[in-house]
């Protein structure tokens, strides 16, 4: 019946999380033990001995104010410094991060690969490389948790967050819904399996018949008739995709944006906020409503394949 | 002069309980110490009723699979355990009762400034209590207490706008008990009772209700909000109908996290009662414990966004609200600190109010420090929406707050009813509740870290022993609360008389008699004292100790 004080540590910033977590449990135990001890010595000490005593009153130092205030908020400070440290290296991927995407709906979480392959409460991960989870949610706010890893991230309806962690050891550990999603929050749970290099490859040459997430959006673009306007090879009416990901486009109203995952989701969802310059609004319907999110990023993934004719989708998305 | 007040003709003298009779006496009562004992009644209906809900979760909880309800009954539990307790047990306790009983006494006044205003906020309190309570019959709400959205607005289908329109009228119950202490403390204080005299729990008082006036129209116009979305799904907060689902979170936050400060410096006003009181000295520092009073409520105000750190949030900003998270958390130390201090060649006796303040300062501490773990960004990352959340602020609402209710209750309960309870009991209760309070929920912080989600009905067997753990702590807990219901109750008939000033405290409250009179002062005080001038020149009246 032993309980363990830290979770399994099976990513590259674990460590430096519990690092972090026992500085701060230090400083905790020996300023509650400090203020423990010293209330319960004058407890006893000057106890009250009789029922007549009045002690003399002592009205306060200024300097013990001083020095009681600025001590702790150095204490804090370094907390604050450590953290934010900790916070900012994980808060952007690596650019060589491979991609996996990661779509929480009432109550599941529904995982693709760029390869193609679709798992359900199944996370699969090869050990040492960096991995970048690109989130989204289908219905309400979920909030996807690895404790080995001791990463977390809200996942919110409307937009995509990303996340990402560097598994580093081998073993199964638990994926757990952390914000309160509805009736079976509880059961919104799964597991990342961490896989050595070849185990990985062998699992993902075992994977789906769909083909590349790439591929499937593909087959999405024609099928929601996408490609009569967005034709590939001359001009329809609406602008040729090819190339788009990642540029920055010019819109009517005389701003521009940065064509990535976000403003790709909002021209299918919302196609008039955002216009390209030299079309005209209202020409696009919206697909609100009738793509799901895992094929949004599948139509997004493919739309990125565009962008690099030297990757085209039939090649699958990972290099 | 203290014996003399102490025989029992001076029990039948004129005083607020006895001065009128029947309930429309009480229903229609101007007074601002009937009114706290109506608020005090309603309280602690409320009390255990989410007391019930808390048994349930942990009786849900010895064991790893979701067997003794299904889920949704289960998140109905928690959902309720949490509105009951928040916003009609912790914000209403200690203002509306012992504030409303005692503010105006600390500062010599016959009345609040609005008495009738006083007795409308009981009564908006109990009609938001009705929805609340008719949410519950009429079959639950689910969202937490929170209310996030889009889930509340859209996807539950229980009771919401029920809870919602009850918590949006509790909310103004709130804000006139504010508006009437700011009132109160600038026009209605005796002559010599400076703003440099007030006693602590005054400041206290008046600081926590800043933050009612101000914060409270934000989390009603959210919830307005969140009806509108739900009724006539207007697109406020969900995506899908161009809403922004975190904006409800930093309009929530903004004035749920002041809340946590509504729902604690008024137990530590409660606190530097007693530790002056129990040591017969003087504060220490007066000006920086009155003045951290007021950095909380500020700063308090500016710190919101630490509950929002894995929202994805900017991250400049999480750096804003992690850094002054560490600024607020100084003026909390700075009041342990003088507390400690002001014992320091005291004169300190161990009554039962006294263990109360102990276990505040020793627990406070805990809860205070384990704030900062959720401060510090890293770390954060790991223990937020674990139970690590639920340990720390169980740690300074139920540890600082529930305990500080109980340490005023019973430091004033002799000038309330005029009657002692029973030392014997009450400290042995005091004893149950520390004890059970830290089995409950000191393992919460170990499989937070563990990474057990919280509002889980079913959770990962690994957890499972400091489930039972907590489970078994709170059974020890729940006997704590019941045993000073029952000699509260006992003590109102069968209790000794307590004469004016059992404790030989130096607050005006105790120079008037017990129970006090209606308008209660024979005269108006006039202060020449500093607060708590124990051991002055002009020592206390007599320092012969009422047994």
């Amino acid at each position: 019946m032993q309980v363990p004080l830290f979770p399994e540590a099976a990513s590259s910033i674990a460590r430096q999380v519990d690092y972090l977590y026992a500085y701060l449990s230090v400083v905790t135990i020996v300023m509650t033990g400090l203020i423990f001890a010293v209330v319960f010595f004058f407890a006893v000490k000057y106890r009250r001995k009789s029922e007549n005593e009045m002690p003399r009153p002592i009205h306060g130092s200024v300097i013990l104010e001083i020095t009681w205030s600025i001590i702790p908020f150095i204490v804090m400070l370094s907390f604050f410094w450590w953290g934010a440290q900790i916070f900012f290296a994980n808060a952007t991927p690596p650019s060589n991060a491979m991609d996996v995407y990661v779509v929480g709906k009432q109550w599941m979480w529904k995982i693709q690969y760029p390869e193609g392959t679709r798992e359900i409460n199944e996370l699969h991960v090869p050990i040492g490389r960096p991995v970048k989870l690109t989130l989204a949610s289908e219905d309400v706010i979920h909030s996807f948790f690895i404790p080995a890893f001791r990463i977390k991230h809200d996942v919110v309806p409307g937009r995509y967050d990303t996340m990402w962690f560097t598994a580093t050891k081998p073993g199964r550990y638990h994926i757990f819904c952390a914000e309160y999603c509805g009736t079976e929050h509880s059961g919104m749970v799964g597991w990342v399996t961490v896989m050595t290099d070849s185990d990985y490859e062998n699992w993902v040459a075992a994977g789906g018949t769909e083909g590349s997430m790439a591929q499937q959006g593909e087959r999405l673009f024609e099928q929601y008739g996408c490609s009569t306007c967005h034709q590939a090879d001359q001009q329809g009416r609406g602008p040729n995709l090819r190339g788009v990901y990642g540029s920055r486009i010019q819109l009517t109203d005389g701003r521009s944006v940065q064509a990535d995952d976000a403003y790709i989701r909002e021209s299918i969802l919302n196609p008039n906020s955002k216009v390209t310059a030299g079309y005209r609004p209202d020409v696009m319907p919206t697909f609100q409503g009738q793509i799901s999110e895992e094929q949004l990023l599948q139509m997004i993934v493919y739309i990125k394949s565009l962008a690099n004719p030297g990757a085209p989708a039939s090649t699958g998305g990972r290099q | 002069m203290s014996t003399a007040l102490q025989t029992p003709e001076v029990a039948e003298t004129p005083n607020y309980l006895n001065s009128e009779y029947g309930w429309k006496s009480w229903l229609f009562t101007k007074d601002h110490k009937r009114i706290a004992v109506l608020y005090i009644i309603s309280i602690t209906v409320m009390f255990f009723i989410g007391g019930i809900f808390a048994s349930l979760i942990r009786i849900e909880l010895l064991t790893p699979q979701g067997d003794l309800v299904n889920s949704g009954t289960y998140n109905k539990f928690f959902t309720m355990h949490g509105i009951v307790m928040v916003f009609f047990f912790l914000i209403p306790s200690i203002p509306a009762t012992l504030g409303n009983f005692f503010l105006p006494m600390q500062i010599g006044a016959k009345y609040l400034a609005f008495p009738r205003i006083n007795l409308l906020s009981w009564y908006i309190y109990i009609a938001g209590a009705i929805f609340a309570l008719a949410a519950i019959v009429l079959g639950g709400v689910d969202t937490g207490w929170t209310f996030y959205t889009p889930f509340s607005s859209t996807y539950s289908n229980t009771f919401v706008i029920t809870a919602a329109v009850g918590v949006f009228i509790a909310g103004f119950s709130s804000i006139l008990t504010g508006l009437n202490f700011i009132v109160t403390v600038h026009k209605m204080r005796a002559p010599g009772m400076t703003w440099g005299r007030l006693p602590l729990f005054v400041w206290a008082n008046y600081a926590t209700s800043l933050i009612q006036v101000l914060g409270t129209p934000v989390v009603a116009i959210t919830l307005a909000l969140v009806g509108l979305e739900r009724a006539f799904h207007i697109g406020i907060f969900d995506p899908a109908i161009g809403g922004d689902p975190i904006l409800f979170q930093h309009m929530f936050w903004f004035y749920s996290h002041p809340a946590v400060y509504i729902m604690i410096l008024p137990g530590m006003g409660v606190i530097s009662e007693l530790v002056t009181c129990f040591s017969r000295k003087s504060i220490f520092g007066y000006p920086f414990v009155a003045a951290s009073s007021l950095g909380i409520a500020i700063i308090g105000f500016l710190v919101w966004g630490h509950h929002m750190f894995v929202t994805g949030m900017s991250m400049y900003a999480s750096l804003y609200f992690s850094l002054l998270t560490m600024l607020v958390a100084v003026p909390s130390a700075i009041k342990i600190f003088n507390w400690t201090a002001t014992m320091f060649r005291g004169s300190i006796s161990y009554d039962t109010p006294m263990l109360y303040a102990f276990g505040f300062i020793g627990l406070f501490t805990i809860g205070g420090l384990t704030g900062l773990f959720l401060a510090t960004l890293g770390v954060d990352v790991h223990v937020t929406d674990t139970y690590f959340v639920v340990a720390h602020f169980h740690y300074v609402m139920v540890g600082g707050m529930v305990l500080a209710y109980l340490g005023g209750m019973h430091f004033w309960w002799p000038k309330i009813t005029g009657r002692m309870y029973p030392e014997g009991w009450a400290k042995f209760a005091a004893l149950l509740v520390f004890a059970g309070f830290n089995l409950t929920f000191f393992p919460q912080f170990i499989t937070g870290y563990l990474g057990q989600p919280r509002r889980y009905h079913a959770y990962a067997p690994e957890f499972q022993v400091l489930n039972v753990m907590s489970t078994a702590g709170a059974s020890v807990l729940g006997l704590g609360y019941i045993i000073p219901l029952i000699y509260f109750l006992w003590s109102m008939k069968y209790g000794p008389k307590a004469g004016n000033n059992p404790w030989n405290a130096k607050g005006l409250e105790w120079q008037t008699t017990s129970p006090p009179p209606t308008f209660n002062f024979e005269q108006t005080p006039i202060v020449t004292e500093d607060a708590y001038a124990y051991g002055s020149e002009s020592a206390p009246e007599e320092a012969h100790h009422h047994d």
